[in-house]
């Protein structure tokens, strides 16, 4: 297995940092606007955008949810291995508002598709849009494109991108895995 | 954390799963709970599957709250009574299975007055079994479900001290009980008439106690079985009246004791039988949780094995 780090330190926090401000510029003080991050990988970056927002919006309380996709999945009975569940917790109302939907790599875009599925069960939001840290672009499967986008990755199939976070203990990092020839 | 997939393909009893398959069944019903208490109930995790519930035997709440877990992610659902059926005009339990089975259908929920008919059905055809009641023999989800409703209300099953009171002998409800609890690491006591506690039931670990008043100070949960008159064939007990008297839990009881327990029932209650309804609508009892728990519990299960079928 190879690894390459894509991405590391700084460079995420600054990315963080213009995601944020990119944020604001279309989302004005977040009044109507909330961030969901998807379960399990998504909620570091909700929780790091949330941060973010909040030190430059002192006064507006940001809100943030968990969005567990699992049961609404695609693959469910199509591949080996069961997918453990993870906890929702979104405690307001989706109803009418904006949502910022948060995961950490797009890929496929099989994901995003049963995030907005789930989302709709809490509710009819206003309008949904899709932050992603890293976009392996030409590799979706569905017509989904992110709104945000921290970094452009160009990747083959058979490659994996992993990122990590301090907040789960390790260092903000993102790595590309390759099978070795 | 809990094991990634359920070590059997059917759900014939507990006898038949480990203490990982329950705890993986607990976490992924925590999950189902908070999805049916959202505005929308619902998750299309089994849209492709097609369910057929097949009850020998009467049910109200058993059937009601698989049929709504079934529902409640997206399965196709057909629902079959004996007494309406072709069983009555001489058909055998297999040739109606088949019958049912080839019209595609995934998964089989089925009650029976026969124990072991869930595990006979198992062996002859195709479709996953989910035993829902088979004679005295094994309630699986019940068992769990009520095991889940402890774990729910008191933090954990683990060292908990459980009575079982009432129709020991004919019931299903305690075998699976007893079990599932143990597995979990409860203490398990059964409490009723001589007549009504199977001779040999010490063999399974439990502790056996006639005397209501003293089970229920060593206890911390009291699950109060009913008395299931359709099974007795010959009397077991000169009266329900001596019964109630004897067995029966009531709150003057209730509120003596040292300390506050949890009351549960499996339902359907006998009001004024096995306990009275000041018991049953107390805040120590725990019946509607149950009835809620069990839907998410089914659900649970249902998603738990069809990802494996």
């Amino acid at each position: 297995m190879q690894k390459k780090t894509i991405f590391d330190g700084q460079k995420i926090q600054i990315t963080i940092k213009r995601l944020c401000r990119q944020l604001i510029e279309n989302h004005d003080d977040f009044a109507n606007t909330v961030l969901i991050g998807i379960q399990p990988r998504g909620i570091f970056l909700a929780d790091r955008i949330q941060s973010e927002l909040q030190s430059i919006l002192k006064n507006k309380k940001i809100l943030k949810g968990n969005l567990d996709i699992t049961f609404f999945r695609d693959d469910f009975r199509r591949k080996d291995g069961l997918v453990t569940a993870s906890s929702n917790s979104i405690d307001f109302i989706i109803e009418g508002k904006k949502v910022i939907l948060i995961d950490d790599v797009l890929w496929t875009g099989r994901t995003i598709r049963a995030a907005m599925d789930a989302l709709l069960a809490y509710g009819r939001p206003e309008k949904v849009e899709l932050l992603v840290l890293i976009d392996r672009r030409f590799s979706r499967h569905l017509p989904i494109e992110p709104n945000y986008i921290g970094l452009q990755v160009d990747s083959l199939d058979s490659q994996h991108v992993k990122v990590s976070w301090a907040d789960e203990g390790a260092e903000d990092k993102v790595i590309l895995l390759s099978e070795k020839q | 954390m809990a094991a990634d997939k359920l070590s059997t393909r059917h759900l014939l009893g507990i006898k038949d799963i480990n203490r990982n398959d329950i705890e993986l069944i607990f976490e992924t019903a925590d999950n189902f709970k908070e999805v049916i208490n959202r505005p929308i109930k619902k998750v299309p995790s089994l849209r492709d599957i097609t369910i057929a519930n097949i009850f020998f035997e009467n049910s109200t709440r058993t059937k009601l709250s698989f049929e709504l877990a079934e529902k409640r992610l997206s399965a196709d659902v057909v629902n079959f009574a004996a007494s309406s059926s072709s069983v009555s005009k001489g058909e055998t339990l297999i040739d109606t299975v088949n019958n049912i089975l080839s019209m595609k259908v995934d998964m089989v929920v089925m009650r029976h007055p026969y124990a072991g008919a869930g595990q006979f059905l198992s062996r002859h055809v195709k479709a996953q079994i989910v035993n829902a009641g088979d004679g005295a023999h094994e309630h699986p989800t019940q068992a769990l479900l009520d095991a889940f409703s402890i774990r729910q209300k008191l933090g954990d099953v683990a060292g908990k001290k459980v009575v079982i009171v009432g129709d020991i002998l004919h019931s299903r409800v305690a075998i699976s009980n007893i079990l599932c609890l143990q597995r979990l690491g409860a203490e398990v006591m059964v409490c009723g008439p001589t007549t009504l506690i199977p001779k040999h039931i010490h063999q399974l670990g439990v502790k056996v106690e006639h005397n209501l008043l003293k089970a229920l100070n060593w206890c911390d949960v009291a699950n109060m079985l009913r008395i299931q008159l359709e099974r007795q064939d010959i009397k077991y007990f000169p009266s329900l009246r001596e019964y109630a008297m004897m067995y029966g839990l009531n709150k003057q009881i209730l509120d003596n004791l040292d300390k506050e327990i949890v009351v549960m029932h499996p339902g359907p209650i006998n009001r004024g039988v096995e306990i009275t309804s000041d018991v049953a609508d107390s805040k120590q009892s725990i019946i509607l949780e149950q009835v809620e728990n069990g839907v998410a519990v089914r659900m649970a299960v249902l998603y738990l094995l069809a990802s494996q079928g």
